[in-house]
């Protein structure tokens, strides 16, 4: 029983500190440079205690069960030899977690209001919808793509650097050619891709499968997939907004 | 009780945000792989305590701290504290210096709750033998999220191209991939994608509209977007540049050393 308590205790402490940042940052500002009481302390106290127990179950989840998901999968998928199921794998959980994703959601429906009011498609309920719809596709597909490319990169051993440096040089040029309104948000995109959840499960596919396979290092091989679904978005989103613009 | 109603909500509105995704995998688990899963038991709890822990850490959040958050990006970023009463209209980028310290210490705190940097951070420890510190891959995120932010700030308030910066960055990332240590390299670019997550986005988000709506001269809708990019490229940067300075400052350790010493600890000391 006291071991039990005391892995708590632990993990509990570990979250607590992951937050003392946060709670001491918002303090400082609102004290010292706004000088404003806080009202409503008692809810203020209650948030904070529920953002701990959720971190604390979080932390323990993923040791308990995305972690072993993702890489008892890599391992099994690995060892059944099929690069068809392995990449049709990748691409369905990242199109998968991408097109649900509430994040993106969000960018999509700012990005719609951006391309209505710079004139790209037509003021109306019905046009923004389409445009988000679509937007959200895009970004799936990329983000699909993105980890086809990098399970692909770690069974083939390709270099990463290349391949993300020749992503950047994409986005550049997609840049130049993109309508301008839509260069922030598809900049954005990269970001809001990659949520909570997925990012565990992607970091133990891809060193689950770099470690089941002979010649690969799960450090250098293993990581690099967030990269990757971090970097097509920008590329993707760019290419709609010019697609949905000049045609 | 009237907590009980957005935290039902919101636990079930991340269940069904992770449900497709496990549907998903145990059907291929089944059709595909069709090997029987282990331990069916622990993993079940696993996921009800990642659900769980995930809904609860999101009710706390938009209870105590997005309010407030959001609220202080306001505030700061409001002409009449920026201009404490005296001063004309004089906007001019070295009048918002709280926001710069606000956007700093706020990317810095958030990065260091992200429960997806977290992942990767335990990730990289258990992959890398150790020889990668949780804390310490986290603090050197945390620290170019930090600066970006800030820059991104500053960017929005001074009116420059976003491009030019984005450019910049990558050009920078090219040239240290050039020399960082090949461990780190995977990891560095992965850290960017991670940074940006539940806590770091609706701050900086906010922070970004909030100052584009009260800059003079700036659209929310075209310049409030990209410190989310910034939050994202600055970390790649800064974990190279730790994992650059850990590789010299070992290489001028290793100097003092004797011989022996040098090429057995060379293989296996600590990146970070």
């Amino acid at each position: 029983m006291t071991k039990i308590l005391r892995t708590v205790w632990r993990h509990v402490a570990r979250s607590a500190r992951d937050l003392t940042p946060i709670v001491l940052v918002i303090a400082f500002f609102q004290y010292f440079i706004l000088q404003q009481p806080l009202d409503n302390a008692l809810g203020l106290v209650s948030g904070a205690i529920l953002v701990l127990i959720g971190l604390t179950l979080f932390v323990y989840g993923l040791e308990l069960a995305l972690f072993p998901i993702g890489e008892s999968l890599a391992h099994a998928l690995a060892r059944k030899g099929s690069v068809f199921w392995l990449l049709t794998f990748s691409f369905l959980l990242g199109f998968g977690t991408t097109v649900a994703e509430p994040a993106l959601t969000a960018v999509a429906n700012e990005a719609a209001k951006v391309a209505a009011a710079a004139g790209a498609i037509a003021d109306t309920d019905q046009a923004r919808s389409r445009y988000v719809l679509g937007l959200r596709i895009t970004v799936a597909l990329s983000v699909g793509t993105a980890l086809l490319i990098g399970v692909l990169r770690i069974l083939l051993g390709w270099s990463l650097p290349l391949l993300i440096i020749s992503g950047y040089v994409m986005v550049i040029a997609m840049t130049a050619v993109a309508p301008p309104e839509i260069v922030g948000i598809a900049y954005d995109s990269g970001g809001v891709t990659t949520s909570t959840v997925t990012v565990p499960l992607v970091a133990a596919l891809g060193v689950g499968m770099a470690s089941s396979l002979r010649d690969r290092n799960p450090m250098t091989d293993g990581f690099g997939l967030i990269a990757f679904a971090s970097l097509t978005p920008m590329v993707f989103v760019m290419a709609y907004g010019s697609i949905v613009k000049w045609i | 009780m009237d907590m009980m109603g957005p935290m039902v909500k919101t636990i079930l509105s991340t269940a069904l945000d992770v449900l497709p995704i496990l549907l998903f995998i145990f059907l291929f688990q089944l059709f595909v792989i069709r090997q029987p899963i282990h331990d069916l038991r622990r993993l079940f709890a696993g996921i009800v305590f990642t659900i769980l822990g995930l809904g609860l850490f999101l009710v706390g959040l938009e209870q105590a701290l997005f309010p407030l958050g959001r609220l202080m990006a306001q505030q700061l970023t409001h002409p009449e504290f920026l201009m404490s009463g005296a001063e004309a209209l004089d906007f001019h980028w070295t009048n918002y210096k709280w926001v710069y310290v606000f956007a700093f210490c706020i990317g810095f705190a958030t990065t260091i709750a992200e429960p997806a940097l977290l992942a990767v951070a335990m990730k990289a420890n258990e992959t890398s033998g150790g020889a990668i510190h949780v804390w310490g891959l986290r603090v050197a995120v945390a620290i170019g999220a930090a600066v970006g932010v800030s820059l991104g700030c500053f960017r929005i308030i001074a009116g420059l191209p976003l491009q030019a910066f984005i450019l910049v960055g990558y050009i920078v990332v090219v040239v240290q991939t050039i020399w960082a240590p090949r461990l780190i390299i995977p990891l560095a670019y992965d850290s960017g994608g991670v940074t940006t997550s539940t806590v770091t986005v609706p701050l900086v988000a906010a922070l970004g509209l909030g100052l584009a709506e009260t800059v003079p001269g700036r659209s929310p809708l075209l310049d409030g977007f990209g410190l989310v990019a910034f939050t994202c490229l600055f970390p790649i940067i800064s974990v190279l540049a730790y994992a650059q300075l850990s590789a010299l400052r070992e290489r001028f350790a290793g100097r003092h050393k004797t011989e022996a010493e040098n090429g057995a600890e060379s293989n296996s000391k600590e990146v970070i």
